[in-house]
């Protein structure tokens, strides 16, 4: 079996991530089964040991991310994949991964919430979670995929704005795009852009492992490369040693937020539709945006001049795009298989008010509801 | 004429001496060295090391077996034990 | 900088000297027994990694001469997994206490231990949680005093060795810091064999563990000596009671396949990538 599988296929979701990971060069998965994320972990126990790579199921979700990182630290491409339940036992090493610079992927393919919720119903209930989940001041970068062709393409991806960032990714897809039938193109893998994190270039004993250049990444050394580095979710210094002085606080924090919000413009990625001339923004995100622009178009044709601005970076926030497409627009919709979680970044940055349709309990919403709203917001 | 002399062995032997380090600016002054050295070869200094504690001092050396139990259980790793060769 | 011709300049980060632990502690010991066995047994360093978790047996990690990572507190070893798995050419070595392991690592121990990971596990037992100021954990013996137990501990304790040699693991001793040179030999065994190899160390926590129970670092110091007792018994039988007696040894040493050797049997059950 070939490691990329070049061709078109009618699979689900959750296969499209899976075989995503492995076209970008993912090596190892750590499992801990649950609905609706465990095709993936079933997919990846098949495929990695037919391809080189280690496939392990732990004992719980904790192990499953504390060993995604102690791999990426030992130079692989690592994945872990979950719904809200499990990122919720994840988050104190989300947070580990952050602090370390442990390049990753996190899937979480969500279902209702909170708590254990409707396993098998689909949400967007977790997106504030992976941002703000891990104690302290964090950046994360966060994609939302719409369709089973993006859980391919945006797990390579994800993994890819790992490597270049030595950050956690995490894929934000909802259950219905997980468990969704729909048609997969997998290209020639040489079409396929991977890219790796940079190695260190100085000899041992002068590397300095979270000592940073312009653009705020450090080279990442990796166990047994013969650099005997040391790493600690302790704040640390320069040399990774802990440091509770106030100033190496303040110097690594600033760094590492600042390596994602000044990087912001090159890992944000939204995709536009009629927003030219809009006169009422529609905002939305995985498969709400599906209908959002069935409705859109549909707006069109009754003579409304509505726009839709999919996001499929939900982190970091597009604040400039929505700040300059606000301006000068009637109303603005905001539809979100949650009770009110993105649209407050939404009128945050649009500094207005928004018309918000919350939807509950595993339905995209239909385009007559958003339909609805455009023309409401119209007037 | 005893065994050892009529082989020689009076003339040819010589006890083994040992020097003991102290590195007074790792030492805590736990005294694991002064209590568990089992020929009692350490006394406390009487003055205080810069962190404000009495280490220990070499106070017997040629009582000194080299047996390196101040060495192993000092838990600040501030003792070193050499062996003295014959011409020092 | 390191110091010119310093005893230990090879296997620990000597410019880091003197480390920060309490007048007494234990884990100086451990640590000199962890940097001559790393030594003597001549393992080629770069191909160790020192893993350790939260506790004050989690900064042994930082003073060690090799690739070293401290973790989240009781992940030092689903932590070490991952780095075994990806890099079978790299010995994981984790230090940690007995909080960190079997409190809230506790889960993962007993797992790591059933997979028979190829790791190396040095558990300082101080009968405490002695970073967060001596409260009771799971190995403190019941009706001990703590911050956390004002009344009297009312739990029991474990015993790790036979709890560790339960869950499946290989090689299973027991030694103190009043025994440095047995535990030394124990970690150059755990170096260089394979599987999930633990060794138990009693450690005394002076400020903490003995200051609460009016006990000076010497007088526990010396209740290891009396009441550390070595005998060849199954693990079940390998008392740690400091009341009575503590049961030394080398209880548990056998072979069996590790988790990546099995492992590599799937590459070939599911047929390799042409």
């Amino acid at each position: 079996m070939s490691e990329v599988l070049t061709g078109k296929s009618f699979v689900h979701g959750d296969w499209a991530c899976a075989e995503g990971a492995i076209a970008a060069g993912c090596r190892f998965y750590a499992a801990y089964p649950i609905t609706p994320a465990t095709e993936i972990a079933e997919r990846l126990a098949q495929r990695l040991p037919r391809v080189g790579g280690k496939f392990i199921q732990f004992e719980d979700e904790i192990g499953a991310i504390a060993s995604v990182i102690g791999a990426s630290y030992s130079g692989q491409k690592a994945m872990t994949a979950t719904s809200g339940p499990g990122i919720s036992l994840m988050l104190e090493n989300i947070g580990l991964a952050v602090m370390t610079e442990a390049p990753c992927v996190i899937v979480n393919v969500m279902r209702g919430g909170p708590s254990t919720g409707q396993p098998t119903g689909g949400a967007q209930g977790d997106v504030m979670q992976c941002r703000w989940g891990t104690h302290g001041d964090t950046e994360i970068i966060a994609l939302a995929p719409q369709s089973v062709q993006e859980m391919f393409d945006l797990t390579i991806h994800a993994f890819n704005l790992s490597e270049r960032y030595r950050t956690p990714v995490f894929l934000m897809a909802d259950a219905n795009i997980g468990h969704l039938y729909e048609t997969l193109q997998i290209p020639e893998a040489k079409g396929i852009e991977v890219v790796n994190r940079k190695r260190p270039t100085e000899k041992p004993g002068e590397y300095q492992p979270f000592s940073a250049g312009p653009d705020m990444v450090p080279p990442m050394a990796c166990f047994g490369d013969g650099y005997r580095f040391y790493a600690t979710g302790l704040t640390h210094n320069e040399k990774g040693y802990p440091d509770m002085s106030v100033e190496a606080q303040d110097r690594l924090v600033r760094r590492l937020c600042d390596k994602i919000r000044r990087n912001a413009d090159e890992i944000e990625r939204v995709e536009e539709h009629y927003t030219d001339d809009c006169d009422v923004l529609v905002v939305a995100y995985g498969i709400t945006a599906r209908s959002a622009l069935s409705a859109v178009k549909r707006a069109r044709e009754e003579g409304i001049r509505a726009g839709l601005l999919r996001l499929v970076t939900l982190w970091p926030f597009p604040d400039g795009r929505i700040e300059a497409l606000a301006k000068g627009i009637r109303g603005a919709v905001v539809a979100e298989m949650n009770y009110g979680q993105l649209v407050r970044e939404v009128e945050r940055a649009a500094m207005r008010r928004v018309e918000f349709l919350p939807k509950l309990g595993e339905n995209p919403h239909m385009p007559e509801e958003i339909l609805a709203a455009i023309r409401r917001a119209s007037k | 004429m005893t065994l050892s002399t009529q082989i020689g062995l009076n003339d040819q032997r010589r006890a083994r001496k040992y020097r003991v380090k102290v590195n007074e600016a790792y030492c805590k002054g736990c005294g694991y060295c002064i209590e568990f050295c089992p020929r009692k070869v350490f006394d406390r200094k009487t003055g205080l090391n810069a962190k404000g504690v009495n280490p220990p001092v070499f106070a017997r050396p040629d009582d000194c077996i080299g047996c390196g139990q101040c060495n192993l259980l000092c838990p600040d790793l501030a003792i070193r034990v050499e062996e003295v060769e014959e011409h020092e | 900088m390191t110091p010119p011709g310093h005893p230990h300049s090879k296997s620990l980060r000597v410019e880091r000297l003197p480390h920060i632990w309490c007048q007494g502690c234990g884990l100086g010991i451990v640590l000199h027994a962890y940097a001559d066995a790393l030594e003597e047994t001549g393992v080629d360093l770069d191909k160790v990694a020192t893993i350790s978790g939260i506790g004050c047996a989690g900064r042994a990690s930082g003073y060690v001469n090799t690739d070293a990572f401290h973790t989240t507190h009781g992940r030092a070893l689903p932590f070490a997994t991952g780095v075994g798995m990806s890099r079978p050419d790299i010995k994981p070595v984790v230090i940690s206490g007995d909080g960190d392991l079997f409190s809230i690592g506790g889960n993962h121990l007993i797992h790591a231990a059933r997979r028979n990971i190829d790791v190396l596990v040095i558990c300082s037992n101080n009968f405490n949680y002695g970073m967060t100021g001596a409260q009771f954990g799971p190995t403190t013996p019941s009706e001990t005093k703590t911050p956390t137990s004002p009344y009297g501990n009312i739990e029991n304790p474990f015993n790790l060795a036979a709890l560790v040699a339960a869950a499946g693991a290989t090689m299973v001793s027991r030694w103190t810091v009043m025994h440095p040179i047995q535990l030394k030999n124990s970690i150059k065994r755990g170096l260089t064999k394979k599987g999930f190899s633990f060794i138990e160390v009693i450690t005394p926590c002076t400020t903490g563990y003995g200051r609460l129970n009016r006990l000076s670092p010497l007088d526990m110091m010396r209740m290891l000596r009396e009441k550390g007792k070595i005998r060849k018994v199954p693990p079940t039988e390998a008392v740690c009671d400091p009341a009575r007696e503590i049961v030394l040894g080398d209880f548990v040493d056998v072979e069996k396949p590790t988790y990546n050797e099995v492992f590599e049997t799937l590459t070939h059950r599911a047929g390799v990538a042409s």
